[in-house]
C-alpha cells in the first residue's frame, strides 16, 4: 500500500500541479509575448466604435483596464498577482457583456459541454473497445469489415469537416435533425420531460460525430491491441484449455487490453475535448466552444483567457480521475 | 526503397488508395505553378457558378475560380503540414533520444513536462494565441506555433523505441566490444528510430492541417492566404450553404478528405510495413 | 491398445507476406506411440519440431500452421478420438482438459496478470463441469492444490505476486483438476533455477505415480528425461531419430546425433573437453536430402546424402533410424 502511495499516487498528482503550474504560466506569458498592448487595443477599439468619451474617461477606463489586466507593478509582481486572484477564483469581468463576471459565464457553458463530452466519451470508449476486441477474433466477419473500413475512412477527417459534413447530410440534405442550438430559440430552461427530450433531440447531431470519430479510433486501436494480445500465452493457454470464447474475449483479451485504452484515453482527452469545442461551434449547441467562438467574434480577450484556463484544469482534472480509476482493474499496479 | 514501394503497391490495397489519393493532391498542388490568376485576386470570373467543364469545381461568390483557388491551399495546407513537421520532429528527436539515452533523472525530467504538454488541450492555447496575434499570425508563423506543440506524442513514442532497442542484445555486443556510442547510434539504433520517425511524421502533419482548418474556420488565421481552413472561412462568410453555393463548400470538403484518408492510409501501411512482427515474417524468421 | 497413436504425421507452416511464400517443415513423418502409465520424454534442440508436434497432438494448431498428412488416433478407454477430423466443439466439450491438459511452454506468463489465479481455476471448471456449489467449488480447489503441496492462499493472489517456480506448480495444479489420461509438458523447468526444478519435476512424476496416467514430457534438456521419463525419443529436423527407453537410450545410443547428444552430458569426475557438433540446425524451410543429419554426422556415407532412412525396430523396443544401424543389423 505504502508501495502504491509513493510509486504511483504521488507522482500522479504531482503530474497535475505540473500541468495546472505550466498551463497557467503559459496562459499568463502568451499575452506578453504579444506585440500589441491589450490595453491600447480596447481603448482605441472602443474610440473606433463612434461614441463620444471623454478624455476623461478614457484615462479612467486606461487605468481600470491595465489593473484588471494586472499589468501593473513587475513581471514578477503581475505572475503572483495572476495565481493570487485564480485561487481566489476571480478571472475578471466579461468585456463583452460587461460587467457580468467570465466565472458566471463559463458556469453557464460548462455543464452543455461536460454532457456532451462526458455522454460522447463513454459510449464511443466502450462500443469501440468492444468493437475492436472483437475485429481480430472474428476477422471474417462481414459486418466487423464494414466497421473497419469506416473507422479507417473516419478516423483521419479533422472533427470540424467531419461535422460540416454530418451537418450538410442530416440537417440540410436529409432534415431529420435540427439544424443548430440545443433547443429552439425562445424555450424556457427547466427541468422537464417535454425540455429534456428537445434537448437531446438538438444534442443527437453533435453527439453522433463525436461518437462516430471517436469509435474510429476507439476500434482502430483496440484492434491493433488484440491482435497482439491474442497472441499472450494466457490466451492461447485459455483456448488451449477449451474455455468459451465469450469467456476468453470478455475476461482474458479485453481486460488486458482495456488497460492500455484507459492510459489511452487520458492522453487524448486533450484532442477529444478540442474536437468537442469545434463540434459545438458547428453545431451552434451552447458550450465552451460556442462560447469560445462568440468571445473570438467579440473580442472578448478576459473570457478567452477564462476558457483557456478552465480547459486546461478541467482536463488535467479528468486525467487525474483516470490515473485513480486506472489501478481498480490493473492489479500489477495496485499491489506492487 | 523502390522495391519497397513496389511491394506496398503490389500487396497492400491501402497503400494503392493512399498513392492515387497522394498523387491526385499533389497534381492539384502542383497545378497553382501554371495558375493563370494571382490567389489573392478577386472577381476575376463569373460569381457562384456551379461546376462545369470551363470551372470544373465551380467558381465562389468573390469571383474566383475554386479549382485555382484550391491548387493554392492545397499547396499552402502541404507547406503548413511539412514545416510544422519538420520543426516538432526537431525537437522530437532531441527530447527521444536524449531522454531515451540518458535515462534516470534527465528522462524523468523530460517525460513528465512531455506529458505535461501531452495533456494540456491545444486547442484553447492555440486560440489565445492566434487571438492576440490577429491577423499578424501568417502561414509560416502558425506552421512553427503548431510545430511548438505538436512534438510530445511523438517524442514519447521515440524515447520508448530507443529504451526498446537500449535493451537488445546486440547493443549489449556491441558496447561490450567496444563501439563508439555514437557509431552505434548511427550505424546500429538509428534505422530502428528512422521509420518511427517517419510514421510520426505523416500523423503530425494530418493533425497540423487539420488544426489549421480549426483556426481559420475561427477567423485567427491570416484569411487572405488560400488554404484549406480559410476555404471554409470564406464559405462560411458568404454564408455558402444558405445562398446554394454548395460546390464552395464541396472543394475544400472532398480535397481534404482525400488528402487526410491519402496521408493516413500512407501513415498506417508504413507503419504496418515497419511493424517488427510483419518485418520478421517479410523476410521470413 | 495405445493411449495414443501417430502414424506419418506432416504439419508445415505455410505463410505468404507481401508475395514471398514459404513452407516450414516443422513436423514432416512422425510416427510413434504413447502407451497408458509411462513418461515419454522428447528431446531435441531448439526448432526441431518438438513444440510444434505438440500442437497437434493438443489439437491447438491454428494457421499458418496446418496439418499436410497423417494420422493422430486417441484411445482413452471410454471413447476413442481422430484428432485430425474431430468437430472442434466436440474437442472443446470431450477432451479437453478433462482427457488431454497442456503445460505450457512460458508457463511464467500463461497466468491472466489481472485476475486472482482462483479465477482461473473457476474458469477451468465452470466450462468442463459447471459449478453447481460454490462453497463446494472451493473446498475441493484448495484441496487439491493442497494435496499437490501448495498453500491454499495462492488462490487469493494475483500471479505477479507468487515466485517463478510457483507459478510452475499452479499451472500443473491447473492441468490436474481433472486427472486428465494425457498431461502434455512442454518445457515445464526451462526457465527455472535448478534446485526449484527438482521440486517441480518431482511434482509432476508424484501425480503420474498417483493416478497412473500418461505424460508427455518435452525438454531439449536430457538430464531431466534421464531422471523422469520411462521412454525417450529423440527428435531432429521435424523427424524422430530414435526411440527407446530410458535406460538404454543413454547407455546404449545408436543414432549417431543422440551419441553425440549424450556425449555432451556432464559427469561428475569428467573432465575432458567435449566435442562439439559442426553446423546448426537445418533450415525446416529448406531440409537437406536424404537423412536430414548428414551434413553435421560424421560417419555420413554416400547413401545417407540421397536416401531417407527407414526407421526399424531393434530388440527393447528400441527403434532408430539410420542407414548405418540399418546396415549392421541386415
Amino acid at each position: 500500500m505504502r508501495k502504491f502511495v509513493l510509486n504511483y499516487l504521488i507522482p500522479r498528482i504531482g503530474q497535475y500541479f505540473l500541468v495546472i503550474f505550466l498551463g497557467v504560466t503559459l496562459t499568463f506569458i502568451i499575452p506578453r509575448l504579444s506585440p500589441s498592448d491589450p490595453v491600447e487595443r480596447q481603448v482605441s477599439q472602443l474610440m473606433m466604435s463612434g461614441s463620444h468619451v471623454s478624455p476623461e474617461a478614457i484615462i479612467a477606463m486606461r487605468e481600470a483596464l491595465t489593473e484588471m489586466y494586472g499589468l501593473s507593478g513587475s513581471l514578477w509582481e503581475q505572475y503572483l498577482a495572476f495565481w493570487g486572484r485564480l485561487l481566489k477564483g476571480d478571472l475578471g469581468p466579461s468585456l463583452s457583456s460587461f460587467p457580468t463576471p467570465v466565472t458566471q459565464l463559463l458556469a453557464t457553458a460548462m455543464p452543455w459541454t461536460f454532457g456532451l463530452l462526458m455522454t460522447s466519451i463513454i459510449i464511443s470508449w466502450i462500443v469501440g473497445n468492444i468493437l475492436g476486441a472483437l475485429a481480430s477474433y472474428y476477422e471474417k466477419n462481414v459486418a466487423i469489415q464494414i466497421v473497419d473500413v469506416v473507422s479507417q475512412a473516419v478516423r483521419p477527417i479533422p472533427y470540424y469537416i467531419m461535422a460540416l459534413v454530418l451537418l450538410a447530410v442530416f440537417a440540410y440534405w436529409i432534415p431529420i435533425f435540427p439544424f443548430s442550438g440545443a433547443y429552439p430559440p425562445g424555450t424556457r430552461v427547466e427541468f422537464s420531460l417535454s425540455f429534456i427530450l428537445t434537448v437531446i433531440r438538438h444534442s443527437l447531431l453533435p453527439l453522433f460525430s463525436l461518437v462516430l470519430i471517436g469509435i474510429g479510433g476507439w476500434f482502430i486501436g483496440m484492434k491493433s491491441l488484440t491482435s497482439n494480445i491474442i497472441s499472450e500465452d494466457y490466451v492461447v493457454y485459455a483456448e488451449n484449455a477449451g474455455l468459451p470464447k465469450n469467456r476468453i474475449l470478455s475476461q482474458y483479451i479485453i481486460r488486458n487490453a482495456m488497460l492500455p485504452q484507459i492510459t489511452g484515453l487520458a492522453l487524448q482527452i486533450g484532442l477529444i475535448f478540442s474536437g468537442a469545442l469545434i463540434m459545438e461551434v458547428v453545431f451552434g449547441y451552447p458550450g465552451m466552444g460556442t462560447l469560445t467562438f462568440q468571445a473570438v467574434m467579440a473580442n472578448d480577450y478576459t473570457l478567452i483567457m477564462g476558457i483557456t484556463l478552465l480547459s486546461i484544469v478541467g482536463v488535467a482534472t479528468i486525467v487525474l480521475i483516470l490515473d485513480f480509476i486506472y489501478p481498480l482493474f490493473d492489479p500489477r499496479v495496485r499491489i506492487q | 526503397m523502390l522495391t519497397v514501394i513496389r511491394d506496398l503497391l503490389k500487396y497492400d490495397g491501402r497503400f494503392r488508395v493512399a498513392f492515387v489519393f497522394l498523387l491526385l493532391t499533389l497534381i492539384l498542388a502542383a497545378l497553382s505553378l501554371f495558375s493563370p490568376y494571382a490567389p489573392n485576386r478577386t472577381f476575376l470570373v463569373p460569381q457562384d457558378m456551379p461546376p462545369s467543364l470551363q470551372h470544373p469545381f465551380g467558381t465562389n461568390s468573390r469571383g474566383q475560380d475554386l479549382l485555382w483557388w484550391m491548387a493554392f491551399a492545397v499547396r499552402n495546407s502541404l507547406i503548413l503540414g511539412i514545416i510544422t513537421a519538420i520543426v516538432s520532429r526537431i525537437i522530437a528527436i532531441f527530447v527521444g533520444l536524449v531522454a531515451g539515452y540518458r535515462g534516470g533523472g534527465i528522462d524523468r525530467l523530460l517525460m513528465s513536462f512531455n506529458d505535461s504538454f501531452v495533456v494540456l488541450p491545444v486547442l484553447p492555447i492555440l486560440i489565445l494565441l492566434s487571438f492576440l496575434l490577429q491577423g499578424q499570425l501568417s502561414l509560416v508563423a502558425l506552421a512553427l506555433l503548431l510545430g511548438l506543440f505538436g512534438w510530445p506524442w511523438d517524442a514519447r513514442l521515440i524515447r520508448a523505441q530507443v529504451l526498446s532497442l537500449k535493451e537488445r542484445s546486440f547493443t549489449r555486443t556491441a558496447v561490450y566490444s567496444g563501439t563508439p556510442p555514437l557509431k552505434l547510434t548511427l550505424r546500429e539504433h538509428l534505422p530502428f528510430v528512422l521509420p518511427v520517425v517517419f510514421a510520426t511524421t505523416i500523423n503530425n502533419m494530418l493533425w497540423a492541417i487539420g488544426m489549421e482548418v480549426t483556426l481559420s474556420v475561427l477567423g485567427l488565421s491570416d484569411v487572405t492566404v488560400p488554404t484549406i481552413g480559410t476555404t471554409i472561412f470564406w464559405a462560411n462568410q458568404h454564408q455558402a450553404l444558405v445562398a446554394g453555393v454548395w460546390w464552395w463548400l464541396a472543394a475544400p470538403i472532398i480535397v481534404a478528405v482525400v488528402l487526410f484518408l491519402g496521408l493516413y492510409l500512407l501513415f498506417s501501411s508504413v507503419n504496418e510495413f515497419i511493424d517488427p512482427r510483419t518485418r520478421l515474417r517479410r523476410i521470413g524468421a | 491398445m495405445p493411449l495414443l497413436q501417430i502414424e506419418d504425421l506432416r504439419a508445415y507452416y505455410r505463410t505468404e507476406v507481401y508475395g514471398i511464400s514459404r513452407s516450414v517443415r516443422a513436423v514432416d513423418g512422425v510416427s510413434m506411440e504413447l502407451y497408458n502409465n509411462e513418461i515419454y520424454g522428447i528431446a531435441g534442440e531448439s526448432s526441431c519440431g518438438k513444440t510444434t508436434l505438440i500442437k497437434v497432438i493438443s489439437g491447438t494448431l491454428k494457421p499458418p500452421l496446418r496439418v499436410e498428412s497423417g494420422r493422430v488416433h486417441y484411445d482413452f478407454g471410454a471413447f476413442e478420438v481422430d484428432m485430425l477430423t474431430i468437430d472442434p466443439e466436440e474437442l472443446r466439450q470431450t477432451v479437453r482438459w478433462k482427457e488431454i491438459s497442456y503445460v505450457m511452454q512460458g508457463s511464467m506468463s500463461v497466468l491472466n496478470p489481472v485476475r486472482k489465479i482462483i479465477r482461473t481455476f473457476e474458469d477451468i471448471v465452470r466450462t468442463h463441469q459447471g459449478i453447481p456449489n460454490k462453497k463446494l467449488f472451493l473446498e475441493q480447489t484448495q484441496e487439491h492444490v493442497r494435496r499437490l503441496g501448495l498453500p491454499p492462499d495462492v488462490l487469493n493472489l494475483y500471479p505477479h505476486q507468487l515466485s517463478g517456480g510457483m507459478r510452475q506448480r499452479v499451472a500443473i495444479a491447473l492441468a490436474t483438476v481433472f486427472h486428465p489420461s494425457l498431461i502434455i509438458a512442454d518445457e515445464p523447468t526451462t526457465a527455472l533455477d535448478v534446485v526449484v526444478q527438482r521440486g517441480v519435476l518431482q511434482m509432476l512424476k508424484d501425480i503420474q505415480a498417483e493416478s497412473q496416467n500418461t505424460v508427455l514430457l518435452v525438454t531439449h534438456d536430457l538430464a531431466v528425461h534421464a531422471n523422469v521419463a520411462d521412454r525417450v525419443g529423440i527428435m531432429y529436423a521435424g523427424r524422430i531419430v530414435e526411440e527407446a527407453p530410458t535406460q538404454i537410450i543413454f547407455n546404449a545410443p545408436r543414432h549417431p546425433y543422440t551419441e553425440h547428444l549424450i556425449r555432451s552430458l556432464p559427469t561428475i569426475g569428467d573432465k575432458s573437453v567435449k566435442a562439439s557438433l559442426g553446423g546448426a540446425p537445418p533450415n525446416l524451410a529448406n531440409p537437406p536430402s536424404g537423412c536430414r543429419f548428414h551434413p553435421r554426422c560424421p560417419l555420413a556415407m554416400d547413401r545417407c546424402r540421397t536416401e531417407t532412412p527407414e526407421m526399424i525396430t531393434l530388440s527393447h523396443h528400441h527403434r532408430v533410424a539410420c542407414h548405418l544401424v540399418t546396415e549392421a543389423e541386415a
